[in-house]
């Protein structure tokens, strides 16, 4: 059981998820599940080859099945608006230029859509899709990582921005390193793992009239969805409506448009009639990304007591044939720790496959796992404790941009987290601890994750009636957004939770950002609270302007708000409501929409969330089989808005790095150029009999320089170092260091 | 998935006339295996005969043996008070598989004739002989991290298939050397377990000996001394609903510290159950001890044969026949 400690004490109750129960019982709408009368089901046939072309559709059989109403593919597609006229093969594009569906007859992976059937029923969809029948002509394709690594290359669009972070890095003096006293060189190999929500990928589209189209869509930002389909189809932005208020999970699978949403577009534009089309298990490894399988090799010099003198970091990500997908792989190196001499290298490696894209802790997550690794075998080395040697080159300054940190409280983390933990009962020789006839290990890392703030809008309105209704294009994927929000507007107003309602998921709200990054406290948190500051003082003024109003002379500062009633102080028995102020004023509605964003700190400070985690795992010297015993992680991420949602995330998010260490790893036969994972009989997440105690801790000190309500982001940090902790678990525990994800019973025996 | 016919007999007579004169026809008992098997197209039945109303849901004791209706779902065996006392390492093996929906569902009859779980099997993009027989063998040259050690091909043919079975509970009725009923067209058969399944061999699409039309009715378990020492161990790559990697069922009939009889047998190592015959028969009238179920483990291993994936089992294996061991006699 996932257990919770909170340190320091909760200061105030955590608000229930405001739309738990409609989650739980069942009344929450998913996109797959908006009802329309005339609705029509499609699917998608993908290709079986890794590369070449279509030589022959034959669509006829499929075209005469009962119930069938179009077989779509690129011999006959209305065509999306936006792809070149005259027919071009795919180039190296930067991340987010869709891959041009059902365009010509090039195959760039396999399960790329090759065609598509739509009927009036979902299994008339599905038997005619088994008749449609598709002639390829091969070419050979490469798919292995491995053995094409040697035509890795700095990225196309990395070489065309001099300004790039991945262009290759170097600071200090390149000899630190020959010249160490202590060195080590290692190299971390993480599979490609695919982010496997629970719900599929799913969206129904609906053209309302020939230039107004509505989609219900699972993405993560219903705004860049809004833009990017209307660039698609080259309609005008208010002509295209998104909505995705509910989301069962999306890890990053979601942060762009992927080819599916625009072949269910083209589909409901050829058929006349909404239609629906869910990605089944199978196509959710091919269609909405993953985390690129990444080579990455560490060398590291230091003294003999443990100071890093030099890091150099290489990494080398995949990508696919047509798009580079860059990621934050080597970036952490450079600020994480006080070193002088640190070179990063980033490379691509365009193969045979779609493109990848962010998944929880993108970059950060890899990276991570290779540097905590490294400094732990450091560690071992030089008979250091690994949590000593962390800290003898904590950076108090941001060693990249020569920057203060806006705030960093990582030595507390590390201090709570290793005294909740029993770290000191750790004895530092591998094996050397035992239970029940398993070998015991205790593993830790550090982690951290850059701040991000975006521009984001809210709209907070007080109704006649005294209830509150706040509105921003933001999403919820899970984490509990509506929950956040609904608290930072209750503390501001004095309005209780209950009479609060948060809009979301919707693109003809005010503008707010995808919720990725991290961002969405930050970001989103910020535009409610100036939103409902300004609500607040506007109906303040309102209410001084009454006659004989006891608002009229009081000190803002001494106001006190509860329950919607206003007192001039905090010793005043006499009060103002809300709803005397909108009667007096005759006002409907009193409503303030703000934008927030940052400003000159971005330039003044360094901004991150800091943390780590603690490891216990129990390992069978027979079988080989490890199990995570127990973990304790602590994390920096400035002020904690709601304490059970924040925990939530912190469990998710070491719940998905216990995974990424020990099973998530998506096998491809390279003969073909196919996974041979792509169920969850064979693709392993973690079932709850794989996690154990999870105890999670806040620092909980607003970050005063980051934003106005202290908060920096958390959804990513929480699984930024967990699969590196679990590794040297596993060292500790073995004597055996694993450094190609996942630590599976084979790497063990 | 293709449309197809349903039909619900009410009597077994009429389940085995209506599948054994059509061949196009399928049983579905909890339909775990067979609903994802036709959504993948690999089976297309025309017609499902659902013998769910069928009574074949009794536990029974009969004279020296359990008898175990064919459609008496997983979690009922496994938490069954009779087989808890009389056949424990059934309730461990059952347990160790799937999961508490699954299991809810499955039947005994469906869960021995599910079918592999080879990814090449499942994807009609591979070739796989045992869907397509001729077609080659994806497993082979590719990823056969899942595979089969025994009872592999010297010479890798045409042919071949090195697919394993799932089956948690076959191999535990394997030890204790069940019979399965079955009825067909031409009156009952008494399979033992030992001649249930087969070996790929040239027919790598036929898993078992039974024919078309065949009805399983019940296993029977014959009343054994297996009652204290024994074990179900299951190695797999997270700890609940995976499939074996390796699986040991050991049970020990032990007198004042000396081995009687002993029954060994594995899963996820071969194309059927893998009974240790070698290795029980060293261990009879033994004293238990470590160095000697090593030697049995050893004696196990005898033949096993490795694909490019798949070494650590010839490591694992023996490993997890020792602890099995130990685990059943009380030595751990
Ligand atoms: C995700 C997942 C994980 C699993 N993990 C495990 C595991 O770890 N270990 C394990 O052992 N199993 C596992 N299983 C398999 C599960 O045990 C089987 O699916 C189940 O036992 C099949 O039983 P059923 O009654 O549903 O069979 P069905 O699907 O109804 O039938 C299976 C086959 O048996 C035939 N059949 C059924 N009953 C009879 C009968 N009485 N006579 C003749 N033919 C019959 C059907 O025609 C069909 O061919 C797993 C399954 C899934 C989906």
């Amino acid at each position: 059981m996932a257990n919770a400690h909170l340190r320091p004490a909760e200061p105030e109750p955590s608000l229930n998820r405001v739309d738990g129960r409609l989650k739980v019982t069942g009344a929450a709408t998913y996109s797959a599940e908006y009802p329309f009368d005339n609705l029509a089901h499609a699917v998608l046939i993908t290709s079986t080859i890794a590369k070449g072309r279509i030589a022959n559709i034959n669509a006829k059989p499929a075209e005469a099945a009962p119930g069938v109403l179009a077989v779509i593919s690129h011999k006959n597609t209305p065509g999306v608006p936006a792809y070149p006229p005259v027919k071009q093969p795919a180039e190296r594009a930067p991340i987010g230029t869709a891959f041009r569906v059902f365009y010509d007859e090039l195959i760039y992976f396999s399960g790329q859509p090759v065609a598509m059937v739509v009927a009036q029923t979902l299994e008339q969809a599905q038997h005619a899709a088994s008749l449609v029948e598709i002639d390829y002509q091969t070419e050979t394709h490469q798919t292995d990582f491995v053995a094409n690594r040697s035509t890795a290359a700095i990225a196309v669009n990395v070489q065309r921005n001099k300004t790039s972070p991945f262009q290759d890095y170097d600071r200090g003096d390149p000899d630190a390193l020959p010249s160490a006293e202590v060195k080590l060189e290692a190299t971390y190999t993480i599979p490609t793992q695919h982010h496997q929500p629970l719900e599929p990928h799913a969206i129904i589209a609906v053209w309302e009239a020939d230039d107004k189209l509505t989609v219900y869509d699972k993405n993560q930002g219903v705004k860049s969805a809004q833009g990017n389909l209307a660039q698609a189809f080259k309609l005008p932005r208010e002509q295209v409506k998104v909505n995705a208020q509910f989301i069962g999970g999306a890890f990053g699978s979601g942060i762009r448009v992927w080819p599916h949403t625009v072949a269910a577009v083209l589909a409901a534009k050829q058929v006349k009639r909404p239609v629906k089309l869910v990605l089944g298990r199978e196509l959710m490894f091919t269609s909405v990304g993953y985390r690129p399988f990444t080579v990455q090799k560490i060398a590291m010099g230091a003294t003999k007591t443990g100071i890093l003198t030099a890091i150099t970091h290489e990494g080398t990500g995949q990508t696919s044939a047509y798009e580079e997908h860059l990621e934050r792989t080597i970036l952490a190196t450079r600020a994480m720790y006080a070193c002088l001499n640190v070179s990063t290298r980033y490379r691509l490696l365009n193969l045979d496959v779609n493109t990848p894209t962010w998944m929880r802790g993108p970059g950060d997550a890899t990276g991570m796992f290779a540097l905590e690794s490294a400094l732990d075998e450091l560690a071992f080395a030089l008979q250091l404790d690994p949590l000593e040697l962390r800290l003898r080159n904590h950076a108090d300054a941001d060693p990249e941009r020569n920057l203060p940190w806006s705030a960093k409280s990582l030595k507390e983390c590390y201090r709570i987290g290793a005294e909740e933990f029993g770290w000191k009962n750790r004895k530092p020789e591998p094996r050397s601890m035992q239970a029940d006839g398993l070998l015991v290990g205790y593993g830790m890392a550090s982690s951290l994750y850059g701040f991000h703030r975006h521009p984001s809008k809210a709209k907070a309105v007080m109704q006649a009636d005294g209830s509150v209704v706040i509105q921003s294009a933001t999403m919820d994927i899970g984490p509990g957004t509506g929950t956040a929000m609904t608290q930072i507007a209750a503390r501001i107003l004095g309005v209780s939770p209950k009479k609060i309602r948060f809009d979301l998921g919707d693109s003809s709200l005010p503008d707010a950002p995808g919720q990725n990054g991290s961002a969405t406290i930050p970001s989103v948190g910020s535009a409610v609270h100036d939103a409902c500051k300004a609500l607040k003082n506007k109906l303040l003024i309102l209410g001084a302007s009454m006659p004989g109003s006891i608002l009229s002379s009081a000190w803002p500062d001494e106001i006190v708000i509860k329950n919607g009633r206003i007192y001039p102080n905090a010793e005043s028995r006499s009060s103002v409501l809300y709803t005397d102020i909108l009667k007096y004023h005759k006002l409907p509605q009193v409503e303030m929409t703000e934008e927030s964003k940052s400003g000159p700190e971005r330039d003044q400070y360094s901004m991150y969330s800091f943390g780590c985690h603690f490891v216990e795992v129990h390992v069978s010297p027979v079988t080989g089989e490890v199990r995570v015993k127990r973990v304790v992680t602590c994390a920096d991420v400035g002020k904690i808005i709601n304490y059970k949602t924040a925990r939530s995330q912190s469990i998710g998010g070491v719940v998905g790095g216990i995974g990424m260490a020990l099973m998530e790893e998506s096998v491809m036969d390279h003969r073909y150029g196919r996974y041979v994972t792509s169920d969850f009989a064979s693709y392993h997440i973690p079932v709850h009999a794989d996690i154990p105690q999870i105890e999670v801790f806040f620092v909980d000190q607003p970050d005063v320089h980051v934003n106005p309500i202290g908060a920096k982001g958390l959804g990513e940090i929480a699984i930024v170092g967990v699969a590196a902790a679990v590794a040297n678990a596993v060292f500790h525990a073995t004597g055996k260091r694993v450094r190609e994800l996942p630590i599976t019973v084979d790497k063990l025996v | 998935m293709k449309a197809f016919e349903y039909v619900r007999p009410s009597t077994i007579r009429e389940a085995i006339e209506l599948v054994a004169t059509n061949p196009k026809a399928q049983f579905i008992a909890g339909g775990t295996n067979l609903i994802d098997l036709m959504k993948h197209g690999i089976a297309a039945p025309e017609k499902l005969v659902d013998i769910n109303h069928l009574p074949l849901k009794k536990i029974e004791k009969r004279d020296d043996f359990l008898r175990i209706g064919a459609l008496v779902l997983n979690s009922e065996v496994a938490s069954h008070k009779r087989v808890l006392a009389s056949h424990p390492l059934l309730a461990q093996a059952l347990n160790a598989g799937a999961s508490g929906q699954l299991r809810n569902m499955a039947t005994v009859g469906g869960n021995l004739l599910q079918r592999t779980r080879c990814p090449y099997f499942y994807d009609r993009a591979f070739p796989c002989n045992k869907r397509i027989p001729g077609s080659g063998c994806g497993a082979l040259g590719g990823i056969n991290r899942m595979h089969a050690i025994f009872g592999v091909p010297e010479k890798p043919d045409p042919k071949s298939c090195i697919a394993v079975h799932p089956s948690d509970l076959s191999v535990a009725l394997s030890a204790l050397e069940a019979t399965v009923l079955v009825q067909g067209h031409r009156g009952e058969r008494q399979i033992p377990m030992a001649d249930f399944y087969r070996l790929p061999n040239n027919r790598p699409e036929q898993d078992t000996t039974l024919s078309n039309g065949e009805l399983i009715t019940a296993v029977e378990i014959p009343d054994a001394v297996f009652q204290k020492h024994v074990h179900y161990l299951k190695v797999r790559d997270r700890a609940s609903y995976a499939f074996a990697l390796v699986s040991v069922a050991a049970a020990l009939d032990i007198d004042q510290n000396r081995i009687k009889t002993a029954r060994l047998s594995m899963g996820g190592v071969a194309h059927k159950p893998w009974r240790l015959f070698d290795a029980e028969k060293m261990l009879t009238g033994q004293a238990v001890s470590e160095t000697v179920f090593r030697q049995a483990a050893e004696a196990a291993m005898q033949g096993a044969r490795a694909f490019e994936h798949n070494a650590y089992k010839l490591r694992v294996a023996p490993n997890a026949i020792v602890q099995a061991l130990k685990l059943a006699a009380g030595l751990s």
